[in-house]
């Protein structure tokens, strides 16, 4: 609502539509010095989750670097998706970060018909000279929980609320599993689905059934607080997703995992002003913080902080891989033998549920 | 077991509660005529100013009535639109929808990430203690002990009450209606601002106790499965109730099945709710008749005293 | 002030073209004292609205492709809602085309032929048909209602979609991310204006508006469409098989849909994703009504409810404005196009001799308070 283009200005109203449009092909290559950085985002602002956490590396960006800064919301996956990066990119932004897999093909469509802005998605494969690929290690971030979740849980039951049966989720569920069953080789994960990225009432419901068929831990890999909400009043123990959800559930959260986008965001930014961006794939996990913490719930004895410490700091020094073997699959068969760990590129597909999850993978 | 089924019942009365509310106004506002498409817009404005006047003051009784309010609110807007400017009642439903969902996100930029405890259970003392039936009858909060008694009002609104047989007149024949000398503007005006406070209601027991927060969206489809549903009723209250407990219930029952590790695609599970409600409304569906009889005539007509 | 309506005895043919323009005269009223409210100015926001999508070629052209599935679902829904069949599940016969044809595309994904599109769009077509036909059968043999059918039915698609593209159909070198692989050549809508991504469908939505309108004002079953909509009894005396009237206009419907959906995913999209349109089968609806339910009516409103689309996100683009700012605005300019066809049948009248005529009961009253 603040900054609008100057050329509104001049052109609002008065010239007709070619005059216009030669103007608006002539602002695509904007200096340096005033970066305009474009977000296409998948949800609403207002999620409270996977988007209001980007929104906020967005505002860090303002804050940090000075650069002016566009988002559009709710972006369908698609159609729209094409038209709304191109519009960003044609209409003078210099960098434009595109925050769901689902943008990959028309990110990359675009960053070719516009080599000189740079793009950056998240969560994708596909690179090229000016498209970059960013995404960050969560199932790190499980690995923890899981250790807390398996030293913890009574009943060694444990309910996980999942959106949809992509790699990412998937992961996460069974670097969760793996490190719970490190400390409690019995421990059992109870997986509901709920076909839906946020939707609070129905990802609550799914954690009153996780918790009425015997599950004391609740996780999640949607976006609400309402599961945490729900272990609250229920007096079972949760883990926040992607924000510290404490506020929503102060003596029930253990811990959250919190996506932090910040940082790479502002060196991004910063690095398309000085000229030195080049294009890449990261996947950054705790080490480079793009993989949080909220601080530990009071119910966290000394012990298991101690040992959620051990297990970050191993992920950080590399002395330890969530992944490490033997790991089995859900139908019993071994997939890596001991001391082994699985490679990014069977992380990045993974398809498969490790022994002690429960469900079925609509495959 | 015997626990586990009754919490499993607890959760499908807090699925069901808002469906109840918002297919009850939605009925009424078709019994007299009016096909109001704006219940998805009308609930999320309940849900967020519910949770904005919650937040302001404290007070889950205002919380309730703002949310009410709210529904009403911006049922007016269509009630002007379809009742004095005539306006296809379908297209000005959907238009309302579309009005509703920005205007909510709008109010609630600032509510984001603010937690609320949720409205008080409200044990009635005595009959609460029963083994059983006292956990599942007896121990709620207001808004789910109101959708009981709404039903029972309304069911008994419509089936023995004047007013009731005249609302019922002007959606069935509002031409005949309005020559006896009914209202029949005047009549739909209060009919579709009860549908919008009933809706409001059912977005404010969404904001205050099914899930206490508020997020942008946070209906995520229910007001359509609430317009869905009075159909599958057959405009008949009673019927509404049967047809919320039941998609409310296989939604419940789908997240349990997947809870017990069944082995069936989670997609496959969440289709069960909306296959079984299409089986139940043709099975239910053979007598014509009877589903004439209760069906408005007059639904979705626009009507002025001329035509 | 008193304002009241009292009904010409003809509609009248000039309000037919001016009231759109009185609506949109009031929407800019009311947007400018939104935006005003709001701190913004007004004059750049209307222009982000309305003219910014429009000054490149490139904007003209994603109009169309916006439009596209609108005018195609429109204009076929309109002929249903004339019928009176009340088919509110358009999205999911979109899906069941896109899913249809683009699973033509799959399989044939290694042939190389000029017949393969074709496949693909008689295959949405058919798609998009039997998901209508479910709504069709229930309702003519068990009597079931067709906005609940086919409304829970939209869901269903949507959940095959994901069941199929979380699967079996997923990219076989895609890492197991939810999409199919990018379609071939041949089974890509060719564009017909390059440098733009206007596509094939464009020309099947213009021939589309030119088939209904022939189709309801020159045939027969033009003719009974429009009788069974207004008087079922009259219909059904006439000889006219109300069930058959069901089967045409679901099918037809469906099958419009079915075809937009192909055209989603063959053509701006390029393959099989979760989501696959942002809920153009139910935007249609407004939009036949918005177009008063007649096809060239439809061909406009869709134009200009795409362009409503477009000038959101350019709203959001150049002013930083929220997308809930788009949404009021759409709703209210809805609002007044639905509120000004109210002159075609009526005119309104000034002063308070209405009001104290109409507040007798009387039959013969021929005038009424407004609101």
């Amino acid at each position: 609502m603040r900054k609008t283009t100057r050329l509104h200005n001049v052109i609002k109203g008065v010239t007709g539509v070619l005059v216009a449009s030669t103007i608006m092909f002539s602002v695509s290559t904007a200096s340096a010095e005033d970066a305009k950085v474009g977000f296409v985002y998948v949800g609403p602002v207002g999620d409270h989750g996977w988007t209001y956490r980007h929104d906020l590396g967005r505002q860090a960006v303002e804050k940090e670097t000075g650069a002016e800064t566009t988002f559009v919301e709710s972006v369908e996956e698609g159609a729209d998706a094409e038209r709304v990066i191109r519009k960003l990119a044609s209409s003078g932004h210099n960098i434009i970060f595109t925050t769901s897999f689902g943008y990959m093909n028309p990110t990359l469509k675009v960053a070719k018909q516009f080599p000189n802005v740079k793009f950056e998605h998240a969560t994708g494969y596909k690179q090229a000279d000016n498209m970059a690929t960013y995404s960050a290690r969560f199932y790190e971030g499980r690995a923890v929980i899981g250790t807390i979740a398996g030293m913890m849980s009574k009943t060694g039951v444990v309910g996980y609320i999942a959106s949809f049966p992509i790699p990412e989720v998937v992961r996460g569920i069974n670097a969760f599993a793996l490190a719970m069953q490190k400390v409690n080789p019995d421990a059992v994960v109870k997986v509901v689905w709920v076909n839906s990225w946020y939707d609070p009432g129905k990802e609550g419901d799914a954690a009153k059934a996780l918790i009425d068929q015997g599950a004391d831990m609740i996780t999640q890999h949607t976006d609400s607080p309402a599961p945490l909400q729900v272990a609250e009043q229920r007096g079972v123990q949760g883990f926040g997703q992607a924000s510290d959800m404490s506020a929503f559930a102060p003596t029930a959260q253990l811990t959250a995992i919190i996506d932090d986008w910040d940082p790479y965001y502002v060196s991004r930014v910063k690095a398309v002003m000085d000229g030195t961006w080049t294009s890449g794939d990261v996947w950054e996990g705790i080490d480079t913080g793009m993989v949080g913490f909220a601080p530990y719930g009071d119910a966290v004895p000394a012990d298991v902080r101690a040992a959620a410490d051990a297990v970050k700091q191993g992920i950080v020094d590399g002395s330890l891989h969530p992944f490490t073997g033997p790991i089995t699959n859900q139908a019993g068969e071994q997939v890596i033998g001991e001391g082994e760990t699985l490679d990014d590129g069977v992380l990045l597909s993974m398809d498969w549920y490790v022994q002690g999850v429960q469900g079925e993978l609509g495959q | 077991m015997g626990e586990v089924l009754i919490a499993a019942v607890l959760t499908i009365i807090t699925a069901a509660t808002p469906l109840v509310y918002a297919s009850i106004g939605e009925m009424i506002s078709e019994k007299a005529g009016v096909l109001n498409l704006g219940v998805e817009g009308m609930m999320l404005m309940g849900a967020v100013c519910g949770f904005a006047a919650v937040n302001a003051t404290d007070s889950s009784a205002i919380g309730i009535i703002v949310g009410m309010l709210a529904g009403s609110g911006l049922s007016l807007i269509f009630a002007v639109l379809v009742l004095g400017f005539q306006a296809t009642q379908v297209a000005t439903g959907l238009a309302l929808t579309i009005f509703g969902i920005g205007i909510s996100s709008l109010i609630g930029q600032d509510l984001v990430g603010i937690a609320y405890d949720g409205l008080p259970k409200l044990p009635i003392p005595g009959l609460s203690a029963i083994p059983v039936a006292g956990k599942l009858l007896f121990n709620h909060d207001i808004l789910v002990y109101g959708s009981f008694v709404l039903i029972l009002v309304v069911s008994w609104f419509l089936r023995s009450t004047r007013s009731g047989l005249i609302l019922r007149a002007v959606g069935d024949s509002h031409d005949a209606a309005h020559a006896i000398g009914y209202h029949v503007i005047r009549i739909r005006y209060m009919a579709i601002l009860f549908g919008g406070a009933m809706s409001g209601l059912a977005g404010a027991y969404l904001s205050l106790s099914y899930s206490p927060l508020w997020i942008e969206n946070m209906s995520a489809g229910r007001g359509w499965i609430a317009l869905a549903l009075v159909v599958f009723a057959t405009w008949r209250p009673w019927r509404v109730f049967t047809g919320a407990y039941l998609f409310g219930g296989i939604t419940i029952l789908q997240l349990h099945a997947q809870a017990l590790g069944i082995g069936v695609p989670a997609q496959v599970m969440s289709m069960l709710p909306y296959v079984a409600t299409i089986i139940v409304l043709v099975l239910i569906s053979q007598d014509h008749n009877k589903i004439k009889l209760n069906a408005p005539a007059c639904i979705g007509k626009p009507f002025h005293p001329t035509s | 002030m008193i304002v009241s309506l009292v009904k010409r005895p003809e509609q009248s043919q000039s309000m037919v073209y001016v009231s759109p323009l009185i609506a949109l005269v009031f929407t800019l009223i009311a947007g400018i004292i939104m935006f005003m409210i709001m701190g913004v100015d007004p004059s750049e926001a209307l222009y982000a609205f309305f003219v910014e999508p429009l000054t490149s070629s490139y904007g003209w052209a994603e109009l169309g492709v916006k439009a596209t599935p609108l005018i195609l679902i429109g204009v076929a829904l309109s002929i249903g809602f004339r019928a009176g069949v009340w088919n509110i599940g358009a999205e999911g016969q979109l899906t069941l085309g896109a899913i249809c044809g683009g699973g033509i595309a799959l399989w044939l994904y290694d042939v190389d032929s000029f017949f393969v599109l074709p496949l693909m769009i008689i295959f949405g077509v058919l798609g998009g048909m039997f998901w209508a036909a479910i709504p069709a059968f229930l309702k003519t043999r068990f009597n079931a209602n067709e906005i609940l059918t086919s409304l829970m039915l939209t869901y269903v698609a949507t959940l095959l979609l994901s069941l199929l593209v979380h699967g079996p159909w997923r990219d076989p070198d895609g890492f197991n991310f939810p999409e199919s692989r990018i379609f071939s050549d041949s089974a890509t809508l060719p564009v017909i204006w390059s440098g733009t991504s206007l596509h094939l469908g464009w020309v099947f939505a213009l021939a589309a508006v030119a088939g209904i309108w022939v189709l309801m004002s020159r045939t027969i079953i033009g003719f009974q469409i429009k009788v069974v909509g207004q008087a079922p009894d009259a219909g059904r005396h006439a000889g006219f098989s109300v069930n058959k009237m069901v089967w045409f206009v679901l099918l037809l419907g469906g099958g419009m849909a079915g075809l937009a959906g192909l055209f989603e995913v063959s053509g701006p999209i390029g393959q099989l994703l979760p989501s696959i349109s942002p809920g153009y089968g139910f935007t249609a609806i407004i939009v036949a009504f918005v177009g008063r339910l007649h096809p060239i009516g439809v061909l406009f409103a869709g134009l200009l409810i795409a362009l409503s689309y477009l000038g959101g996100e350019s709203a959001q683009i150049t002013m930083n404005m929220p997308l809930a700012v788009t949404g009021v605005f759409q709703g209210m300019l809805l609002f007044f196009l639905l509120a000004c066809d109210v002159l075609i049948g009526y005119r309104i009248q000034w002063g308070s001799s209405a009001a104290a005529s109409a507040t007798g009961s009387g039959a013969v009253s021929n005038e009424v308070p407004n609101g």
